[in-house]
């Protein structure tokens, strides 16, 4: 069988696995066409993740596991591109926050030249030390009021700058640079890490990012969360209410609810397509073009490619700001599907680790593979639970329905989630290491 | 004697919590640095090795507590302690065989051995909440406090009042005797030094005709001790919830790399600096503040450096400066 066929057929399963979703309610599947598009689109957002991450891993070698941290940058560009500003905000404190965020990037700056300029020794260490705090204590002077101002104004709505109220599809584009400048800022201080220093560190990094959405509620209202996000798509009541749209609707036989909440779907279906497609098409190019072939030469054999004159440092750079520009695209997108961005919800088992386990079963080094992996490990993260309650059903159909081991069984069922991701990932990285659709 | 209540005050909500905290990160980071010197990977299952090792103690300690087995004012957790690090031990031991030894066996690169741990750490988190569930459970019992804040005011007379809990006294007795028996172990015994050469160099320990399946045997051993006992003492002082012990995977790796991985030392002193730094930077300093300087300079705010969610933001600030000057950390850990 060729890969290409192999390629396909596998392919073809997942399609087969999603129309089955929405045609049929036998086993485990739920014979909804919402829940089969719900699925689809969240896999299409995972795919496109999964190629940022093979990007840097499967190209380079570069082992991060910050994934989260540039998704969640992603779902904060949309509010700052989308929403409207907040009245007076920009009055009120806007203009102080950057003055004091300015304030704070010069005092850092001010350390480096400090421990550039200062010979090392006592002095060194003293005035580093006084740079750093009468730094920090401006900084704090001129910030704490300013968000004071900005966060009083209508808190239960608002308390945020709000953003530049330009169309929500710009917000995506946004998304990928925001996480790329951010990518470039970790980057120059990280990258020189070895490989599990590096992984922890990015880690960390993560965290930080999505602490700072958490409290700064001038910027992204922190727990309050930021709700009805504009969207590239009419609203499902407006559908409704269009008397063109169900007399069409009446046309294929559909109920006016039903076809509008389809219609919704399909076209974030549709847009995802196009854009995962588009990156797809750039990252294959990328792979097979020379520079591709340098990235996975400097991948096998870093000593080997700096003896060629190869600046690994700078590819290295290059290839983490490019796969952390797509995992915030594809955080954008998350967050306009959802028209909410929720700080709280991001966490490291769904954002980070689960997106590796895409990469690893599809193929790390293979763009399909990760497409691949995307498309059907988000199945299965979905679809896994009403799997362990049917399997637990079966295992335990002879005991009676008071049985406490029985009852404590089910209750438990949901948690298998975990437990198959893990399983999944070990099977795969024992007996298929290169993923389910290899390197070539 | 204003003096004396700052201190006190710093004593009480500094000092005390930190020392404990620190206790359980050095314990947990202990566990981290074993595996990654005699491994060679770091370990993405730790917080939940600990969790399952917690929760195998819990399920034991209720059993006792419903057979009314107490232990007068200890918890009834540390009776429990031993059948949770057994059960503990038997997961690493059963983990190890049918996961970690194929690729050991392939000489795979460390980097695959964290993609496995990956895979473990999903596992185990799984496995815990299954049994368990993802909620919150208490199971400290006996004496509240050694010394609570009213005895200590009519003890001293201070306007301020010192609080000790008995599982912080019992967090830092236990990680002294732990961390004692654990270097003793390591240094004076057959099997400790042979884990040494091991880690320090592979090919002349087997040259000398060390088994490395023992070796890596009794790493899990320790490890699986060391492991339950941090995991049950910060249980014991805060509350039990798998999420929580997944994420102090993040404080334990901040703490063993500070020190450097692979440095016990390190991983100790580490521990402490997180947990000092996380209380101090996150704690509102009003209150020190106030004894301290002359009533005509009283602070107006909280005089909080940062909120205190940023607990985790700080350990990681930490870090990254440190790994930015040294690379391999305070005491000069090994790279793989």
């Amino acid at each position: 069988m060729s890969e290409t066929v192999k390629t396909s057929l596998l392919f073809l399963f997942v399609g087969v696995l999603i129309l089955l979703e929405g045609s049929t309610n036998f086993l485990f599947f739920s014979g909804s066409w919402n829940s089969a598009l719900v699925i689809l689109n969240m896999g299409l957002v995972s795919a496109i993740m999964a190629i940022g991450v093979n990007l840097q891993w499967g190209f380079a070698g570069l082992f991060n596991v910050g994934i989260m941290g540039f998704v969640a940058l992603g779902g904060l560009a949309v509010v700052l591109v989308s929403t409207a500003p907040t009245p007076g905000a920009w009055s009120q404190g806007g203009v102080g926050i950057i003055m004091a965020l300015a304030m704070g990037a010069m005092t850092l700056v001010a350390a480096v030249a400090t421990m550039r300029m200062v010979p090392a020794g006592k002095l060194r260490i003293a005035v580093l030390l006084a740079v750093l705090i009468l730094g920090f204590v401006i900084y704090r002077a001129i910030f704490d009021p300013a968000v004071a101002g900005v966060e009083a104004i209508n808190p239960a709505l608002e308390g945020n700058l709000g953003g530049l109220g330009l169309p929500v599809l710009l917000a995506w584009p946004a998304g990928g640079l925001l996480a790329a400048g951010v990518a470039w800022l970790i980057g120059k201080t990280a990258l020189g890490l070895r490989s599990d220093y590096l992984a922890i560190a990015t880690l960390g990094i993560a965290e930080i990012i999505i602490s700072v959405l958490k409290n700064e509620d001038w910027l992204s209202r922190g727990v309050k969360n930021v709700v009805g996000l504009p969207r590239p798509l009419p609203y499902e009541v407006d559908l409704q209410n269009d008397a063109a749209f169900v007399a069409k609707a009446a046309d294929y036989g559909l109920d006016p609810v039903l076809a509008s909440t389809l219609y919704v779907k399909l076209g974030y279906s549709l847009l995802f397509t196009v854009v995962l497609l588009a990156l797809l098409w750039m990252a294959q190019m990328a792979l097979k073009s020379p520079w591709g072939r340098m990235m996975r030469a400097i991948r096998d054999n870093e000593v080997a490619a700096e003896a060629m004159g190869k600046d690994v440092t700078r590819r290295h750079l290059q290839i983490f700001i490019l796969g952390s520009a797509i995992c915030g695209i594809a955080g954008a997108m998350m967050t306009t599907l959802d028209s909410q961005l929720t700080p709280g919800t991001y966490n490291p088992l769904r954002f980070t680790f689960l997106i590796w386990v895409m990469v690893i079963v599809g193929g790390s080094g293979n763009n399909f593979g990760a497409v691949l992996g995307g498309l059907l490990i988000w199945f299965l993260w979905i679809k896994v639970e009403p799997m362990g309650i049917l399997l637990i059903e079966t295992v335990t159909a002879g005991m009676s329905d008071t049985n406490a081991l029985k009852l404590h069984l089910l209750e438990s069922a949901s948690h298998m989630r975990l437990l198959t991701m893990g399983l999944i990932l070990l099977l795969v990285l024992r007996f298929s290491p290169r993923g389910l659709i290899p390197e070539r | 004697m204003d003096f004396l209540n700052a201190l006190v005050a710093l004593t009480n909500f500094v000092g005390v919590p930190a020392i404990a905290y620190g206790s359980q990160l050095a314990l947990g980071a202990l566990g981290v640095t074993l595996i990654y010197s005699v491994l060679r990977f770091s370990n993405f299952a730790h917080g939940d090795t600990m969790a399952f090792g917690t929760m195998i103690t819990i399920l034991v300690t209720w059993w006792f507590q419903s057979m009314g087995i107490s232990f007068g004012p200890l918890p009834t957790a540390l009776l429990a302690l031993p059948i949770g690090i057994a059960g503990c031990m038997l997961l690493m031991l059963i983990t190890d065989r049918t996961v970690y030894r194929f690729y050991r066996a392939q000489k795979a690169k460390p980097v695959i051995f964290v993609m496995v741990s990956l895979g473990v750490m999903f596992m185990m988190n799984g496995l815990v909440r299954f049994i368990i569930g993802p909620g919150d459970q208490r199971f400290s019992d006996g004496e509240r406090f050694i010394i609570s804040a009213r005895d200590f005011k009519a003890l001293t007379g201070l306007r301020e009042g010192l609080a000790i809990k008995t599982t912080q006294g019992i967090t830092v007795i236990t990680a002294v005797v732990v961390v004692a028996l654990l270097f003793w172990f390591l240094n004076k015994t057959r099997t400790g030094k042979s884990m040494r050469a091991y880690s320090d160099n592979e090919d002349l320990a087997l040259l000398s005709g060390i088994n490395p399946e023992r070796v890596v045997m009794y790493t899990w051993l320790i490890v699986a001790t060391l492991a339950t006992i941090a995991g049950v003492l910060y249980g014991l002082d805060k509350s039990f919830k798998p999420f929580t012990y997944f994420q102090l995977l993040l404080p334990i790796f901040a703490a063993a790399i500070v020190g450097g991985l692979g440095s016990p030392v390190g991983a100790i002193a580490g521990g402490f600096i997180i947990a000092f730094s996380e209380v101090t930077i996150t704690y509102a300093w009003k209150k020190v503040l106030t004894y301290v300087v002359p009533e005509t300079m009283k602070p107006d705010g909280l005089v909080q450096l940062l909120s205190t969610d940023y607990k985790f933001a700080v350990s990681f600030a930490i870090l990254v400066v440190v790994l930015l000057f040294k690379p391999t950390g305070l005491f000069k850990g090994k790279v793989v």
